[in-house]
């Protein structure tokens, strides 16, 4: 296979590629998809520590007296009851209610805010958001400049700490601190996509290989590995965390996504009107998890059936490594969404016995 | 690391022929193209195939790929020991983790597929 002279590359492309990356085309970027192997790279997030290279993902910068009105026009969430130095997950919304993206908003001071959002959607995102910009606000597109690597699993902390001045166990979940890796300036946020705990962090582009060589090395007495997306992929469908282009995209809102804990009705946002509208007339299809009950493995897009009548698809779905079963996320009719449910899933044309399960579908030990 | 006496196939097959009998398995190449595999999915013995058509499928962790018959025959056997233990195909596939055998039904089609020399140089190695 030969890559296309047009895809994009990240600062860590020559890291991956030393470390004998897997590399294929993910939206446009050349990106690990494995190193090792997907179920050992897996394994070693959930027991011990992986790097994940997340510099496709984008960065957009909001400044301005009034910073906070845009983000909280544009967002769904509310990013007034956000702290400084805290952040939390939301949904960039078109006026009809379906998703723009999925995004982390970080409020770094309070006319400061950093929002991460999707590789692929990184300049709609920031066209959108550039659009509905009636506050004066200074939009960055700061994606170019900053690469960001994610190190996760229970030894992400003991790791990192190694590389940083921050006092790392203070830092609550979903709190960043802007301080120093390896001695570059970098914004450490304990986020992640994972399930497991973790931190994901910010630094520009030709710092960050130094800083990816450095962490390899402190976390090698804990067995650190290099992790690509497919693992990625696994380790987020076990924790039921979306992925824009499955689990929601335009044609979804966050109420049929199961992400209502995101939307916040006391202020006022882009796509409020028609999420009310959605309310109130209630949701006729929600996400939900399942597990195979037969052989074979529920995959994305395939179509899913109850009572012998097509009745919604796959999201998202594969195996399950560390809970050793085949798993995926779907949308069912809201009715038909409860736990017990028995469905088929339609693997290669033939109805495979499957079940509405609870999500996440895996929880790590406080 | 490709075996004189089997023939392969472009998709990635190779088989091994004894008597009337083909072995059909996956080549080294193609089980670590696919990363870990979780699934097979293999016919019944009785069950006619065709030469180039669908004989089963195996699934990695990422992906669903289809296995294609070498040859037109009917299966004899298929191992069935890889329905539990499909990761042998990674660790394994020119050995214990053969999928199906086959009763050839015209062994001249043999004659058109690629010699491990060939096969190698297709790959490029």
């Amino acid at each position: 296979m030969h890559s296309a002279p047009a895809l994009q590359t990240t600062s860590l492309n020559a890291t991956h590629r030393a470390a004998g990356g897997k590399m294929i085309d993910f939206g446009g970027w050349d990106m690990p998809v494995q190193y090792t192997g997907i179920i050992d790279e897996h394994n070693t997030v959930r027991t011990a520590v992986g790097l994940f290279d997340v510099s496709h993902m984008g960065e957009i910068e909001v400044r301005g007296p009034q910073a906070l009105d845009l983000v909280n026009w544009v967002s769904t969430n509310n990013a007034a009851k956000l702290q400084i130095g805290q952040a939390h997950y939301s949904g960039l919304l078109y006026e009809h209610g379906g998703f723009v993206d999925d995004i982390l908003v970080h409020k770094v001071t309070g006319d400061h805010y950093f929002l991460c959002v999707n590789a692929s959607n990184q300049d709609k995102d920031f066209a959108h958001i550039v659009e509905q910009n009636r506050f004066d606000c200074a939009v960055e597109n700061a994606g170019p400049r900053l690469s960001q690597i994610a190190v996760q699993g229970p030894k992400a902390l003991a790791t990192l700490q190694k590389l940083t001045a921050t006092e790392l166990a203070p830092v609550k979940y979903y709190w960043f601190q802007d301080g120093e890796v390896a001695g570059t300036p970098a914004r450490i946020a304990r986020t992640g996509y994972t399930g497991e705990d973790g931190f994901e962090i910010y630094t520009a582009n030709d710092e960050a290989p130094r800083i990816w060589k450095e962490l390899m090395q402190a976390g090698e007495e804990f067995g650190v590995k290099p992790a690509g997306l497919g693992a990625r992929n696994t380790l987020r469908l076990e924790a039921a965390m979306a992925l824009y282009g499955h689990e929601i995209d335009a044609t979804i809102n966050p109420l049929e996504a199961g992400l209502s804990w995101i939307v916040k009705f006391e202020k006022d946002f882009l796509g409020k009107a028609k999420l009310e509208e959605a309310k109130a007339a209630g949701v006729k299809r929600k996400l939900a998890g399942f597990k195979m009950n037969g052989r074979g493995i529920g995959r994305d897009g395939y179509e899913l059936h109850i009572d012998g009548a097509p009745a919604g698809w796959v999201t998202s779905g594969g195996p399950a490594p560390t809970l050793n079963l085949n798993i995926g996320l779907c949308y069912v009719p809201a009715a038909k969404a409860g736990a017990g449910q028995s469905i088929q899933v339609m693997v290669r044309n033939q109805p495979v016995d499957a079940e509405i399960i609870p999500t996440p579908f895996y929880k790590r030990a406080k | 690391m490709y075996p004189e006496n089997f023939k392969y196939t472009k998709e990635h097959e190779w088989i091994l022929v004894e008597g009337d009998t083909g072995t059909i398995g996956i080549t080294d190449h193609a089980q670590h193209e696919l990363g870990d595999i979780v699934y097979v999915d293999l016919p019944k013995p009785g069950t006619a195939v065709e030469q180039g058509k669908t004989l089963g499928s195996v699934e990695s962790v990422k992906a669903v790929s289809d296995i294609y018959s070498p040859v037109t025959g009917e299966v004899v056997e298929s191992n069935t020991e890889l329905t539990s233990a499909p990761e042998r195909l990674n660790s394994d596939p020119h050995g214990t983790a053969w999928l199906v055998k086959i009763k050839l039904s015209d062994p001249s089609q043999l004659e058109g597929l690629l010699s491990a020399a060939d096969y190698k140089a297709y790959l490029g190695e």
